[in-house]
């Protein structure tokens, strides 16, 4: 009776984990074709995980609201960009100017997601093409700002960072001045693995904030909508307002996750820094077991893990497989789009099954 | 005053009408340039050309009602390999252009069959899903273009002669074929490739006039009521998504003879926007399109990118202003479409 009950238990288990596990196999496989060392890839697995989960764990709070996977975090993302180029601007370095820069980019973030609220507000239902294709569209603006704009409009005269001409902002700006500023800040050496103590703190306060914040008022009433917008809007629910804030947090979240991003990395590629961040890191929770209506801290941390490990043993496993690394990097792009593609489709199939059994039911 | 504004927008919509003003501006200020207007003329029937065909295949999709084809991707990847087995074959000229054509349709019906077994089982979500089959599968033939057989070395790689080049050039095998198809003394402009695209919108306005045409257009605007009164909608819905990836098959053919070159690998990626954009232009909308829409708005979208690009770059030298004016019209078009389809409730 036991046994069979625990062999039930590990068949709902791996039911219920299929992603996961599946890209574990995936993992375990491409570390072992890639024939790299295992402290060489603890040690990038530690440093991916301090560079991409904040961005990662920034999505959370939309899902649970009900507003699907936030590919808008793009928007945020330039947020973050913003606060880096003004400090770069006024040449503050260290952990006074990163954590300056955090400060520049909280206006900047709370008025765009504002903005990217009040779009998903008119168009519920379909969010997650919407703000895909309003990431895009501002993608265009941030171009037009600092391309055109810096210089003209914008009085940046410091020719380590515009242009030539006067005009735009170069492609890369070199971010040595904060580079590992947070890092570096509390940082101990284990077996030869780095691991930057203070920033994985912070991420920890995040977790901790997002844990704290679902506990709150507002995170029922997010969960409210997230179970059913129209009953949560019955009992009472202000649900555009609601909304609102849960991709205002979102968006504030994401403009510090690309500065912890662009400090560990310490090059701010102006115009595209920030293109793959969205896709990143939704590809990344959703390899974790994230659903588009169910995402846990659990869930960013081990896709984060997970979907990094790809990142870094694909362009081996691909040499050492098939004699060519740009295999490799094509299968770990088929990988992210794919995870995406799979669990919208999931996701669909499902609403529909619902849609058609409340039909039959009503009939 | 306030009266016309307002009668303009209600016929045509926003979308039209600021692109038709804008593209007015664009052409002032390029007479006031001093730049050839003739030849700013012939860049844009080239362009239109080019793109036609593409913005034509979202107009079975749109109207069997699976919404805006975001995975034409998918066409033009069946497009693109039907015509890397035409200059492996050697094939040259109109007979090789017009044998691509006919080697992509199997492909397309193929792809457009199995894509539609999905659509069918993801109703209301066709967009998303659709945007993100449309990027896995062109990531996937990223590895498709390394491992494919192929051996004509004017497309492989020549270091390790395996894997495609990411562009192949035409020249010599059929680059602007249809372009000049027919030639007139003195005028050089793309009659070839405007006739091929009227013959193909003739085809698709009479087939949107066909017992199944009809049936097609009932089964998007109303599943419901077309269910029934006996329309097997899912099966009208199979045909759109299939006539729209065959004519993404044939127009990434068009593009291309006209261009002069296959652009593989992440090439695909970003077309179905265009497409997209250029027929949101038209006046079309997620769940309404015709022939007129086509017309305007490949015509508005494409004027308004080939002009824009030498009237902005005397202007502003520097930056790359006419591209960031493209990524913000045509994504803002598409936003626009986004906002007006409305909720699900």
């Amino acid at each position: 009776m036991k046994k069979y009950s625990s062999q039930k238990a590990a068949i709902n288990f791996i039911k219920n984990n299929t992603v996961p596990i599946l890209f574990f196999i995936i993992c375990l496989g491409g570390v072992i074709a890639s024939k790299l060392s295992i402290p060489y890839i603890l040690n990038e697995i530690v440093n991916r995980l301090d560079r991409n989960l904040f961005l990662v764990l920034s999505l959370i709070i939309p899902v649970v609201a009900g507003m699907g996977l936030n590919f808008a975090l793009v928007i945020g993302a330039m947020a973050g960009q913003i606060g880096l180029i003004t400090i770069k601007v006024l040449n503050i370095g260290g952990i006074t100017g990163l954590f300056l820069a955090a400060l520049i980019s909280i206006p900047f973030a709370l008025l765009f997601g504002y903005g990217t609220g009040k779009i998903l507000n008119r168009t519920k239902g379909k969010e997650m093409i919407t703000s895909l294709i309003l990431g895009f569209f501002a993608m265009g603006l941030y171009q037009l700002v600092f391309l055109l704009f810096v210089g003209t409009i914008i009085p940046i005269k410091n020719p380590e960072i515009v242009l030539p001409g006067g005009v735009g902002l170069k492609n890369a700006i070199d971010l040595t001045i904060i580079q590992y500023a947070l890092d570096d800040l509390l940082s101990i050496n284990v077996m030869g693995i780095k691991i930057p103590i203070f920033s994985l703190f912070i991420i920890g306060l995040l977790c901790l904030f997002t844990k704290f914040i679902l506990k709150t008022k507002i995170g029922q009433d997010f969960r409210a909508l997230g179970q059913d917008m129209h009953v949560a809007e019955v009992a009472g629910i202000d649900v555009d307002r609601t909304r609102l804030m849960a991709i205002t947090i979102s968006t504030l979240l994401a403009a510090w996750g690309q500065i912890i991003f662009l400090q560990n990395i310490g090059t701010l590629q102006t115009y595209s820094s920030h293109e793959q961040v969205g896709m990143f890191a939704v590809a990344a929770i959703l390899v974790g077991g994230a659903t588009v209506t169910r995402a846990t801290i659990g869930n960013a941390i081990l896709g984060t893990i997970l979907f990094h490990t790809l990142f870094i043993v694909s362009p081996n496993a691909g040499k050492n497989l098939f004699g060519d690394p740009q295999i490799g990097e094509f299968f770990r792009s088929f990988v992210a789009y794919g995870v995406i593609a799979l669990s919208l489709v999931l996701h669909a199939m499902q609403k529909n099954f619902d849609a058609n059994a409340n039909v039959e039911s009503m009939e | 005053m306030k009266n016309l504004w307002k009668k303009l927008i209600d016929k045509y919509g926003y979308p039209k009408v600021f692109i038709t003003i804008l593209l007015a501006i664009l052409l002032l200020i390029a007479v006031f340039q001093k730049q050839s207007i003739y030849g700013l003329l012939k860049d844009s029937l080239v362009r239109i050309g080019m793109n036609s065909v593409l913005v034509l295949a979202m107009v079975p999709s749109i109207v069997s009602g699976t919404g805006l084809n975001f995975a034409l991707s998918i066409g033009i990847i069946c497009g693109l390999l039907a015509g890397c087995i035409t200059i492996e074959m050697n094939m040259v000229g109109l007979k090789g252009f017009l044998i691509a054509v006919l080697i992509s349709i199997p492909f397309s019906v193929v792809a457009g069959y199995l894509y539609s077994i999905l659509l069918n089982r993801v109703k209301g979500d066709e967009m998303t899903v659709g945007t993100y089959m449309g990027f896995s599968v062109v990531s996937l033939m990223c590895i498709g273009w390394l491992l494919l057989p192929f051996k004509n070395p004017e497309m492989v790689w020549a270091i390790g002669g395996k894997g495609l080049r990411t562009t192949i050039t035409l020249a010599n095998k059929y680059d602007k074929v249809l372009d000049r198809l027919i030639k007139l003394p003195n005028i050089d402009l793309p009659i070839g490739t405007l006739l091929f695209f009227a013959l193909c919108s003739l085809l698709m306005w009479l087939f949107l006039r066909s017992k199944t045409g009809i049936a097609m257009m009932a089964a998007g605007s109303n599943p419901r009521f077309a269910q029934a009164s006996g329309i097997n909608v899912d099966l009208q819905r199979t045909i759109g998504t299939i006539l729209s990836m065959v004519l993404g098959g044939i127009g990434i053919l068009v593009y291309a003879q006209s261009y002069g070159f296959y652009q593989l690998y992440i090439g695909p990626l970003m077309m179905p926007f265009a497409a997209i954009s250029a027929i949101l232009i038209g006046g079309a909308t997620a769940k309404k399109a015709s022939i007129s829409n086509v017309i305007a708005g490949v015509v508005l979208f494409q004027a308004l990118l080939t002009i824009s690009l030498p009237v902005i770059n005397r202007m502003m030298p520097e930056g790359n202003l006419s591209e960031v004016v493209r990524i913000i019209v045509s994504n803002g078009v598409i936003l626009y479409a986004l906002t007006k389809v409305g909720g699900n409730d």
